[in-house]
């Protein structure tokens, strides 16, 4: 909405010396209380602004800890502990900020399903959607680093297989995984530098996150109907009131949510195996990443090669970010897409069983006739791999040619219009 | 407005987000679940009963300590708010019945010296070398945080509604089923020497021995019915709930504040989410839209 003008008008004298030297108050102003957005936005839209709150209770929760935690193989697990024990509300901040991450993927994944129901990547707001997908993969890279820390048995475990993957690399893989480990094992250097990475990658999470709101503030909000602003009097509202308050109902409702883990239920998105300290001699049944890495973890092990399915696990993330070229639809809104609505639903639920795949031994029967089985574990995620990779590159391409849209509204005012009349 | 067409979105995707939690697969082949056990300090008012802390406590001194430390705690934290209620004088002569190693005094020796409340629980062993040693190569895990640490598959829809029952009580459940799941292997099973069968253990073949052989001759009858001092029967089944109960407690020493503090926090976020959700309704009413 590059057409929008400030509407700042300072008042006092101190705010007109301090906006021709630096427009702080303009620009906060401009972009908090002025900035127009689409009048027919739903709640799926709140959930940016509670990412942004989930972003900064990780920060601040996860500074305090780091006051009170030793990152030494010999003292992290009891540091924990002492955090759990002996620190003033320490067990409140450990239990946030681990299932803060979770809660924030929830909201990540929320929002990015969001995106792809609403054709939220489609031009002008590529640069914005690949933003997006950066953040993610800093979210995944922290929360990964993050997990490690504790230093119980998934941790060094965890840690000990994902940084393996790389060993997969022709050549120079092993000599890649030394690297990352410091050492010829998971050991007190690789938990050093996870420690400081994962204090650094937030505040990175933060700059792009900044970059993010910039493009979202150029181009404008996408919105349900998915047409564009025309005409600003009638498409838009100001961002302060309207978007503000219902930002902030939508938030405090997630915050319950938030609080009913943290008080009631602390250890339920965590792992068990996770309080007992790690041992390098003793291999843990199952080793299991934390449930938000679940459907890539998934299709790391559909794919029998190590090699393909390292790939394979990147690529389904990678390629996120060609979305908006692989969608030839010119309708950004699924509600106008009746075909696309359909495939949308299958893809989350494919997404939603990859989880579970990664979550299952490999060799559990999912099918079995007469005794005989007929489809395994890995079976089942690599048809599951199939679809999702589908999706991207079979379905969206080819439905944008051949699907036969409903009816788009004129403008937005027209779409709020229509809806009140139902 | 968009809240009817978005209904299935909404449950596709709380499904979606909350679809996959990590279950260890403790279960194996034979092993049966423990079965659920009722808790004073289930649920979201749930406290622990002092008096079962109490004596879950002496069941672990007298049984477990031996070769389980509890390396985490100190004494103290026996008269904290929040656990088994004893008094600083009792912790006090409590600590004093312990030799803990001190030092280097003046001279640069170390010296044993009767445990203070700040002291931490003494090691069982000098260390693992000398733990294996004495146990079959083996080292006893540490008791501290054993009841978050300990588990059971819960399967599918179960956890699943383990989300609104607050069910969270694997831990010690599974503690009473090993601790009451002790007998002879079932026909056609073959036993190793240095192994135990349990119908609760993972794969059922446990190294420890019934720890209980202590307090309970072969027919199940108390050794000393007067074990607990508060009346309580002394039965297998009381003697490893209280057990569990303790090292709940002592997994868990926040727990109590941490529900208390938890309904008042959602509480004032319910009351707060209602007020948000008038002003909005008052503030959008402007627009005269159908929002």
């Amino acid at each position: 909405m590059s057409e929008h003008h400030s509407t700042y008008v300072p008042k006092t004298g101190i705010e007109r010396w301090l906006d021709a030297r630096l427009p702080i108050i303009r620009l906060t102003h401009d972009s908090a209380v002025s900035y127009p957005v689409p009048r027919n936005l739903n709640y799926w839209w709140t959930f940016g602004g509670i990412l942004m709150f989930m972003l900064v209770a990780q920060i601040v929760t996860g500074v305090v800890l780091v006051m009170h935690y030793t990152p030494h193989v010999d003292f992290a697990f009891s540091s924990v502990e002492h955090i759990m024990r002996d620190v003033n509300y320490g067990w409140l901040m450990r239990y946030a900020h681990a299932n803060g991450a979770s809660m924030f993927f929830i909201a990540v994944y929320i929002h990015i399903f969001r995106g792809m129901y609403y054709g939220s990547y489609k031009a002008p707001r590529e640069v914005l959607w690949i933003l997006g997908v950066v953040i993610f993969l800093l979210m995944m890279a922290t929360a990964f680093m993050g997990y490690v820390l504790p230093w119980g048995q998934m941790s060094f475990w965890g840690a000990t297989v994902i940084t393996n993957l790389f060993s997969a690399i022709p050549v120079i893989g092993d000599p890649i995984v030394t690297w990352l480990w410091g050492g010829y094992s998971v050991d007190n250097p690789t938990l050093n530098r996870f420690f400081s990475l994962h204090y650094l990658l937030p505040f990175m999470i933060f700059g792009v996150v900044i970059l993010h709101v910039w493009a979202l503030h150029h181009v404008g909000q996408n919105n349900p109907a998915g047409v564009e602003v025309k005409n600003y009097a009638k498409d838009t509202i100001p961002f302060t009131p309207f978007a503000t308050v219902k930002d902030l109902f939508a938030m405090v409702c997630f915050m319950i949510l938030f609080a009913w883990f943290v008080f009631y239920h602390p250890n339920f998105l965590g792992h068990a195996d996770n309080y007992i300290h790690a041992d390098p001699l003793k291999t843990p049944a199952h080793i299991v990443p934390e449930w938000y890495f679940l459907p890539f973890y998934g299709i790391l092990r559909a794919i029998p090669d190590k090699l393909g399915g390292v790939v394979a696990m990147f690529a389904s993330i990678a390629v996120l970010a060609f979305l908006p070229w692989l969608d030839t639809s010119k309708i950004k809104s699924g509600r106008y897409r009746p075909t696309f609505k359909i495939f949308f639903w299958i893809f989350v639920v494919v997404s939603v069983l990859l989880g579970y795949t990664g979550s299952q031994p490999t060799d559990k029967v999912v099918l079995s006739l007469g005794g005989r089985t007929v489809l395994d574990m890995v079976g089942f995620a690599q048809i599951l791999t199939a679809m999702y990779f589908a999706y991207f590159f079979v379905v969206l391409p080819l439905l944008g040619l051949f699907e036969k849209p409903k009816a788009v509204p004129a403008s937005i005012a027209d779409a709020v219009l229509g809806e009140s009349k139902k | 407005m968009m809240i009817k067409s978005s209904r299935p979105l909404m449950a596709a995707l709380a499904v979606a987000s909350l679809a996959f939690i990590g279950t260890p697969a403790l279960a194996s082949g034979g092993t049966e679940h423990p079965p659920a056990q009722k808790w004073s300090f289930s649920g979201p008012f749930g406290t622990f009963d002092r008096a079962q802390l109490q004596r879950g406590f002496k069941v672990y001194k007298e049984v477990c300590a031996a070769c389980h430390g509890l390396e985490k705690l100190s004494f103290r934290n026996l008269y904290q708010p929040g656990g088994p209620g004893f008094t600083e004088g009792q912790v006090k002569t409590l600590a004093k019945e312990y030799k803990v190693k001190d030092g280097p005094n003046e001279s640069g020796e170390m010296f044993e010296r009767p445990g203070r409340p700040a002291d931490r629980f003494p090691k069982p062993f000098a260390n693992d070398e000398a733990a294996k040693a004495a146990n079959n190569g083996a080292v006893p895990p540490d008791f501290s945080v054993i009841a978050k640490a300990r588990t059971y598959e819960r399967g599918f829809p179960m956890w699943l509604i383990d989300i609104v029952t607050q069910y969270q009580e694997q831990g010690v459940d599974y503690i009473t089923g090993i601790l009451t799941g002790y007998g002879a292997p079932p026909h056609g099973e073959k036993i190793e020497d240095g192994l135990h069968w349990n119908r609760y253990f993972p794969g059922n073949k446990i190294a420890m021995a019934n720890p209980l052989v202590a307090l309970f001759d072969d027919a199940g009858k108390a050794q000393d019915a007067n074990f607990y001092t508060d009346g309580t029967p002394v039965t297998r089944e009381q003697v490893a709930k209280d057990v569990a109960a303790f090292l709940m407690w002592a997994a868990e020493p926040k727990m109590e504040e941490r529900k208390q503090t938890g309904a008042k926090v959602i509480l004032w976020l319910i009351v707060l989410a209602g007020l948000l959700y008038f002003t909005k309704k008052r503030i959008w009413a402007r627009l005269g839209d159908a929002h």
